[in-house]
């Protein structure tokens, strides 16, 4: 009989919780935006969304996940805008029919964090490459996304640029984490670590242990954000009209007001640049 | 600490997301894998030996590759993709009903194939015919079945890599205990998760409590499974 | 022990169900294990199997029952070859009791619903039988936590639930203390002479004289005797009867 009073109590929770949480969810139109954890993990998005949603009506969710995985999610249709930070990679989906139109949104900029003890000596320079090739030369770890992210990419570029095969150097002094920036500097924390984040996710970043900024202030380092919206010819089920809203509010006086008003202890993260 | 235990509404929204979701997949998986579970336990048929060796290594299922699996189902550009539910709870809870059937199905089938050998010959001798001799040995071996959906629960609600990947860890729509750990840790707060870890935890232990003290009165009344 | 109601008065044995076997035989590696060429039980039993280890009596037990289906020959139970009807009319009590994992007045309950009987009906007949079985304070016990003895007394119980015409036990007491093997003796008695024809297996041989009207010798799969307990007793027919009883058959 115990048995009987259990399993009947533990539908009944189900259920309850079941129909509790469908009202919960029956909430206005909303708009999927796949997007980078840089703009989650700083806390952005949760800051300037509620601006939108109340003027709109629409209810946005954010998936924030690296930049190639957003850009192969929205690629499936599993979204209807893309927001994320690797100009080649947008560009490209667009010109592939997946996008509709890219357009600037906000820039910020990466900086080199390092461990206070500085080993390959890079503190203070300005020179991005030739800071890698110091750390490639001092053999120093460093932690890599490695995860096809915005961030990773550029990291790419700089070491390609130096000149230096980290492909030879993997699993030695260059650690790929294959994983998000937040993920990636808990890894660089632990093991006292170079790594190359964005400096929002790095001011916002609560597990600093002994890093600092090393290298920063390289135009090279600059970091811009392109807002995309899914084509819905290629997926019919992409809801055009509240994501074009979404993107027009987003470049729009509003939106960019709202991503300059952002600030962690009181820096500004992101710098808004929309059509300029 | 006390701020997370302060009653915050956002947290318990998150916890209340949990339950539901992992609750709601044992549920299911129970209405599945236990009538699967029984009939490889009592049924003979060729190829059983070979669903039973696969049942039990899909027990160990990778939730990341269940997650992908679920992912590429319901994804716009996939089969199900129609049905719009992939970043809701509904995808989460498929998710985690493909993880946690294989647990009780294979678990329900080794307690009543254990009781089946005890109880055959004399269930035939009462007339009862194999197939109606199902629910006997579902309701005799009831403590063991707990046991079973208890291992699932604990399954379904500690994992993490498949309901990110088919919730999107949207925030007041498919943020979980789980996911919401996960994305603490990678802002690097450290002390956040760690406090979210320990109500996990305390809810498991909780929801274990209350059904091996469930378990426990039904011993002392004589229902063992002895 | 020897303070026994006399069984079964004169003319009951009339209405008890006959069941007749021709040519059983479970063969094994070119042997046989059970090897029965003719076995009726006609009279008013009870009918006790006796025999050494291995002589197959359990087995026989089964295939008379219809739980285990011979490779050659036939059983008949009133004339009738043995189908789900002359089945729904048997019941078995084993030698280890198969106890549901339930309450005692719920083991019975089991065998009651199957039975067009109304709720109170079956509650009536559960008293009834708890009181049968001197289990009277024990029916929301669990089932499980039975002494040895009231554990059997209830599997016994619960097999006259189904009302069998024919009740097989496979040594029964085997497992019991003198004085539950008493109380269980009774029981059995008391169901023969209410008219539930017995067919009970032993390997005690003092239990097969309190208890049978007529009496099976088995050995090695065959009959090697059957005859009317106090004629066998007394002047045994074949020489492996005589060592039987004698103690010296040991397989």
């Amino acid at each position: 009989m115990i048995g009987r009073t259990f399993a009947a109590g533990l539908l009944a929770l189900g259920l309850g919780l079941g129909l509790g949480a469908g009202a919960a969810l029956a909430a206005d139109e909303f708009i999927v935006v796949q997007s980078t954890t840089s703009t989650q993990n700083s806390g952005l998005l949760d800051a300037i969304l509620p601006g939108f949603t109340e003027g709109s009506g629409i209810e946005v969710r954010v998936v924030a996940v690296g930049t190639g995985q957003a850009i192969k999610n929205a690629m499936n249709g599993d979204g209807d805008v893309l927001l994320v930070h690797a100009r080649a990679a947008e560009e490209k989906f667009v010109a592939d029919g997946w996008g509709v139109t890219r357009q600037d949104v906000m820039y910020n900029d990466f900086v080199l964090v390092g461990p206070s003890d500085d080993p390959a000596g890079v503190r203070g320079g300005q020179d991005i490459v030739a800071a890698f090739k110091a750390v490639a030369e001092a053999q120093a770890p460093f932690a890599s996304r490695g995860d096809d992210s915005g961030t990773h990419k550029a990291e790419l570029r700089h070491w390609s640029e130096a000149g230096v095969d980290v492909a030879a150097a993997s699993g030695a002094w260059y650690r790929e984490a294959g994983s998000g920036m937040g993920a990636t500097l808990n890894l660089a924390a632990g093991m006292g670590a170079y790594v190359l984040t964005d400096r929002a996710t790095w001011i916002a970043f609560g597990n600093k242990q002994g890093l600092e900024i090393l290298v920063e202030g390289d135009p090279a380092l600059f970091n811009q954000y392109g807002v995309i919206l899914v084509n819905p010819e290629k997926h019919p089920g992409v809801k055009a009209e509240a994501g074009q809203a979404f993107i027009d509010w987003l470049t729009g006086p509003e939106g960019q007001a709202a991503i300059a008003g952002f600030t962690v202890d009181g820096q500004q993260l992101f710098f808004p640049n929309a059509g300029s | 600490m006390s701020l997370i235990l302060g009653g915050d509404s956002e947290l318990w929204a998150i916890v209340l997301l949990s339950l539901h979701v992992s609750l709601m997949a044992v549920v299911i998986a129970a209405a599945i894998g236990m009538p699967l579970g029984a009939a490889l336990a009592v049924g003979r048929f060729p190829g059983r030996r070979a669903l039973i060796v696969l049942l039990n290594a899909l027990m160990g299922l990778p939730p990341v590759v269940v997650g992908l699996m679920v992912y590429l189902m319901l994804s716009r550009s996939g089969p199900l993709g129609v049905l719009e539910l992939l970043y809701t709870p509904g995808a989460m809870i498929i998710a985690q009903v493909v993880l946690v059937t294989p647990i009780i199905a294979a678990l329900t089938r080794q307690s009543v194939e254990t009781l089946d050998a005890e109880y055959s010959e004399q269930l035939r001798s009462l007339g009862v015919s194999r197939l109606a001799s199902v629910p006997t040995l579902l309701w005799d071996g009831r403590v063991a079945l707990l046991t079973a959906l208890l291992a699932g629960f604990g399954r379904a609600i500690a994992e993490v890599g498949a309901v990110i990947m088919v919730g999107g860890n949207i925030n007041h729509v498919t943020r979980v205990m789980t996911t919401t750990i996960a994305l603490e840790t990678s802002k690097g707060n450290l002390a956040m998760a760690l406090a979210l870890g320990a109500i996990l935890i305390g809810i498991a232990v909780t929801v274990t409590a209350a059904v091996s003290l469930l378990a426990a009165r039904g011993e002392r009344t004589g229902l063992r499974h002895a | 022990m020897r303070e026994l109601p006399i069984l079964a008065e004169a003319g009951q044995g009339a209405s008890h169900a006959g069941i007749e076997a021709k040519g059983l035989r479970i063969g094994h590696n070119g042997g046989a294990l059970l090897d029965v060429a003719h076995l009726a039980l006609t009279g008013p039993g009870p009918t006790m199997i006796l025999g050494p280890n291995g002589a197959g009596k359990s087995l026989l037990l089964r295939c008379l029952h219809g739980l285990i289906a011979p490779d050659a020959g036939t059983v008949r139970q009133d004339g009738q070859k043995l189908g789900a009807a002359q089945r729904a009319r048997q019941a078995m009590v084993f030698q280890k009791p198969v106890l549901l994992r339930r309450s005692v007045a719920a083991n019975l309950d089991y065998v009651l619903r199957r039975r067009p009987l109304g709720r109170a009906a079956r509650k009536a007949r559960i008293a009834e039988l708890l009181a049968e079985g001197g289990l009277a304070g024990k029916a929301r016990q669990g089932a499980r936590s039975l002494s040895g003895g009231e554990a059997q007394r209830l599997a016994i119980l619960r097999a006259l639930a189904a009302e069998p015409r024919i009740l097989f036990l496979d040594e029964p007491t085997s497992a019991l203390d003198p004085a539950a093997t008493q109380a269980i003796e009774m029981m059995i008695l008391r169901a023969a002479r209410r008219g539930t024809r017995i067919v009970m297996v032993t390997h005690d041989i003092g239990q097969a004289r309190r208890l049978g009207h007529d009496v099976a010798i088995l050995h090695r799969g065959r009959v090697v005797e059957h005859g009317l307990a106090h004629d066998l007793f007394a002047a045994p027919q074949t020489d492996t009867t005589r060592r039987f009883l004698a103690g010296a058959l040991v397989i």
